[in-house]
């Protein structure tokens, strides 16, 4: 018989390491409908007949946060046939307020009793069988680290999902064990519970859950009725809703309510959290003897490394060794090997020689070596660099330092919607873009994590250094201000979306706060991070290649086919591709930026291959030839200079170099990002949403740099100095406008005070 | 009424009551900051937000301004 067991408990409980340890290779990865959430599930390698869930890591069952909803929602909908709770043995009393959740659904719980190793260390001792015995369910001892006990959990988690219960329990309930099916095992195993154990609560709470559960049987499987009339008292709209009471009802269940509200003075679902942590305490009381000791290791490290006066540089010091060693470095030496010589010398030049050795159309060599090829060679490149980047996240993230980042980083963050967190993918993405939205995978919230994916492109990286360098070269002689003022507006541009997008509907719809546990230090541990990288990146390869392959063969098609004398068919001069066709349709776009010609806006779109190409089809079209990104390395500006022509055609071609600069510094990163950014978003409206305004805002910003330039310089005054005035009135007003929700708040307190 | 976001570095208190709307409270009180509950103030973050406390044996990091909330004896 098959079996689906649920793996449920709080985050940094030890939930990955265990699921790691029971499924090995056998685990899959795959979505929660709907939401971003990762599904992950797997067989548990010595019970093959078991497949295991692995729910979102929570602390609680509100309705609060999508992991909640997803957790309870598997729980009451999916009905698996047993929930594995794992529980903290050293943090047992926050653990344990989960559990009593769990165990109110109804569905047998095995609690796995984790990093016993800890608590035995430290001399606490905990009374298993009184603990089982007070929660109604079996305890195991296990160290998911260490490995032991993990067979016994397996064992037990089998036979509660077998006999609905574990012959401990059932052997107590009436009927015969080997004939009944499993569900009435289940409702056996949960009147057992309800008759037989203490409650949770205070005599008048429960005289309401009972009654409320009362008006609200038949409409779910009688195992869940006692959750559901649980969450009927907290009034959780969700639950209430799902239940379509009617008018009598609502009203004899609101009379229940407002009864223990007023009797306790307190609203429903404080007094039950209040409760059941009460509960807890008196079960912790009978249950862990706790040995007094002085400060534990991880206090003793928290305490020098988020001090006062050390943290800052300590947090310095961290993220400078992960940049120099991800992308400075070994990642600089690793991206270059596999794009020069893995892809281009050992893979490209080999395919090539041998396609034209057997006769194959040019075309089709080149559609093979320079679009194929080289689309997928693009990802492949950027896999070392972000192996490297990951193994530094997951260590991070397991040593528990990653929290302590968000600790120290979330008074200047929170200020543009963005987590603490956000700092990793910001400081990466000067390096590459790519790494630095894949990097935006360790931060929890949603909003957050799309406010960071959304700006980290707005960073220089190393692919726009080229032209930035360019034109500080051919426009301002090499002026030392030029490359700063690219950073100043890559950061200026993260701060001000992100303060103007927080104030939106879009940003500001989850209010939950920020409430973050600081996790205990502990050393990583290998087979978490190996999984943990190996996930990401083949996340990475397996989202990413799609779009950029696409990409990669429509800008190969563009740029090498065109129109020429002998009619329609590949061209060597990129001045016949179609790409220049396309660049005509669109130069008037640019007009408003001073570079209204099709050359410097084809140079933009062609950029979106790479960034770095942009100097190169700058070179092409003012007839330098095809070395200009070499000339640039060279510093060989003067003969750059015929560039410059690109901007003749506008009143100070100066500044419209300038306003190119910053569209392209701006503007929707290169193919590879963008694929990352739709693997992360995983959703087409905010990949969409993200472009749409990367280039909005990238015009804008070009707009306004030009049109206010020429009016100072010259006193040029037309329409699109009002554009660009008003633009930037716009910008300032939703810059500096109150958040709506905070003058809701501020409202709501005063009426309160009053 | 004092309330978390008032209590000094290594100054400990005992929660009376958690205000705040539906979400906030209820995140708040699900970790373990309840009633009759033995707070501790541990540190400020460098740049002086959030705060980090003890609560029930571990570690919680809460902005000042969500500290508000929690009313303290």
């Amino acid at each position: 018989m098959a079996f689906t067991v649920a793996l449920a408990g709080n985050p940094n409980s030890g939930k990955t390491t265990l699921f790691n340890r029971l499924t090995g290779s056998t685990q899959r990865i795959g979505n929660w409908p709907g939401v971003t959430v990762d599904r992950k599930e797997g067989t548990i390698k010595s019970k093959t007949d078991i497949t295991l869930i692995d729910l979102p890591g929570v602390y609680s069952l509100s309705p609060y946060t999508m992991e909640e909803v997803i957790t309870r929602d598997y729980l009451v909908h999916e009905e698996p046939d047993a929930i594995i709770n794992i529980v903290d043995a050293s943090n047992i009393e926050r653990n344990l307020y989960l559990t009593t959740q769990l165990l109110d659904i109804g569905i047998p719980v095995v609690v796995a009793l984790n990093m016993m190793d800890v608590v035995n260390k430290r001399g606490d001792v905990i009374d298993i069988p009184a603990l089982s015995e007070q929660l109604g369910c079996p305890v195991i001892e296990i160290s998911a680290i260490k490995g032991f006990g993990i067979q016994s959990l397996v064992g037990t988690a089998h036979e509660a999902a077998h006999f609905g219960a574990t012959p401990h329990f059932v052997e107590a309930v009436e009927g015969d064990v080997a004939t009944a099916v499993h569900h009435d095992q289940v409702i056996a195993h949960h009147q057992y519970r309800e008759t037989h154990f203490e409650r949770t609560f205070t005599a008048p709470v429960e005289a309401a859950i009972d009654s409320i559960a009362q008006v609200i049987q038949g409409r779910m499987p009688i195992e869940h009725l006692r959750w559901y009339a649980i969450k009927v008292f907290e009034r959780d709209e969700r639950v209430e809703k799902s239940l379509h009471l009617n008018e009598a009802e609502r009203a004899q269940v609101e009379s229940l309510i407002s009864a223990v509200e007023t009797e306790y003075d307190d609203v429903s679902s404080s007094i039950v959290t209040g409760e059941s942590y009460d509960f807890i305490s008196t079960v912790v009381e009978q249950t862990v003897t706790k040995q007094q000791v002085g400060m534990s290791l991880s206090d003793k490290i928290d305490r020098v490394v988020t001090s006062r006066i050390l943290g800052l540089p300590i947090f310095v010091a961290v993220m400078f060794l992960v940049y120099y060693v991800s992308v400075t470095t070994i990642g600089a030496l690793v991206t270059d090997f596999t794009n020069d010589t893995f892809v281009g010398a050992w893979i490209q030049e080999p395919v090539a020689h041998w396609l034209g050795s057997i006769g194959v159309a040019d075309w089709l060599q080149s559609l093979f070596v320079d679009g194929i090829i080289g689309g997928v060679g693009a990802v492949i490149g950027f896999l070392p660099q972000m192996i490297i980047l990951f193994i530094f996240l997951a260590l991070l993230e397991d040593c528990g330092y990653m929290a302590r980042i968000a600790f120290l980083m979330d008074r200047i963050f929170r200020r543009f919607g963005m987590s603490g967190k956000s700092f990793i993918p910001l400081l990466i993405g000067t390096g590459c873009g790519v790494p630095g939205i894949m990097a935006t995978r360790t931060i929890e919230q949603d909003r957050d994590r799309r406010m960071t994916i959304l700006t980290t492109t707005f960073m220089p990286c190393g692919a726009k250094l080229p032209f930035i360098a360019l034109i500080a070269g051919v426009a301002f002689g090499g002026a030392w201000w030029v490359a700063p003022s690219a950073y100043f507006m890559g950061i200026g541009s993260v701060i001000v979306t992100g303060i103007i997008l927080k104030k939106t509907r879009l940003f500001s719809g989850d209010p939950a706060p920020f409430v973050m546990e600081l996790p205990a230090y502990h050393p990583p541990i290998l087979r978490n991070t190996f999984y943990s990288v190996w996930e990401r990146s083949s996340a990475f390869v397996k989202k990413a290649t799609t779009i950029i392959l696409l990409t990669s063969i429509v800008i190969w098609f563009a740029s090498s086919f065109g129109f020429d004398a002998g009619g329609f068919g590949m061209v060597d001069d990129l001045n016949q591709s179609i790409a220049a066709h396309i660049g005509n349709a669109f130069a008037w776009i640019f007009s408003p930026l001073g570079f209204g010609n099709w050359k410097a806006a084809i140079s933009s779109v062609l950029g979106l291959a790479a960034k770095e190409e942009i100097v190169s089809v700058m070179g092409i079209f003012s007839s330098i030839g095809d070395g200009a990104i070499d000339m640039v390395d060279a510093g060989q500006m003067g003969a750059l200079s015929p560039i410059m022509m690109l901007f003749g055609a506008s009143a100070i071609p100066v500044a419209a170099a300038y306003a190119f600069l910053a569209f392209n510094l701006l503007c929707v990163p290169c193919f590879a990002a963008v694929g990352a950014m739709v693997g992360e978003m995983k959703s087409w409206k905010w990949s969409l949403f993200t472009i749409g305004y990367q280039c909005g805002w990238a015009w804008i910003v070009g707009m306004i740099i030009y049109n206010l330039w020429i009016w100072i310089a010259l006193g040029t005054f037309g329409f699109w100095t009002v554009a660009a005035l008003l633009c930037l009135a716009v910008i300032l007003f939703l810059l500096f406008r109150p958040a709506p929700r905070d003058r809701v708040a501020k409202l709501a307190a005063r009426t309160t005070a009053a | 009424m004092a309330t978390m976001a008032d209590m000094k570095v290594g100054e400990t208190a005992t929660v009376k009551r958690v205000h705040g709307d539906g979400a906030l409270q209820r995140r708040i009180m699900d970790m373990g900051i309840t009633k009759n509950v033995t707070v501790t103030l541990r540190k400020v973050a460098p740049l002086g937000d959030p705060l980090e406390i003890t609560v029930r044996g571990y570690e919680l990091s809460i902005r000042r301004g969500d500290a508000a909330v929690i009313e303290v004896i």
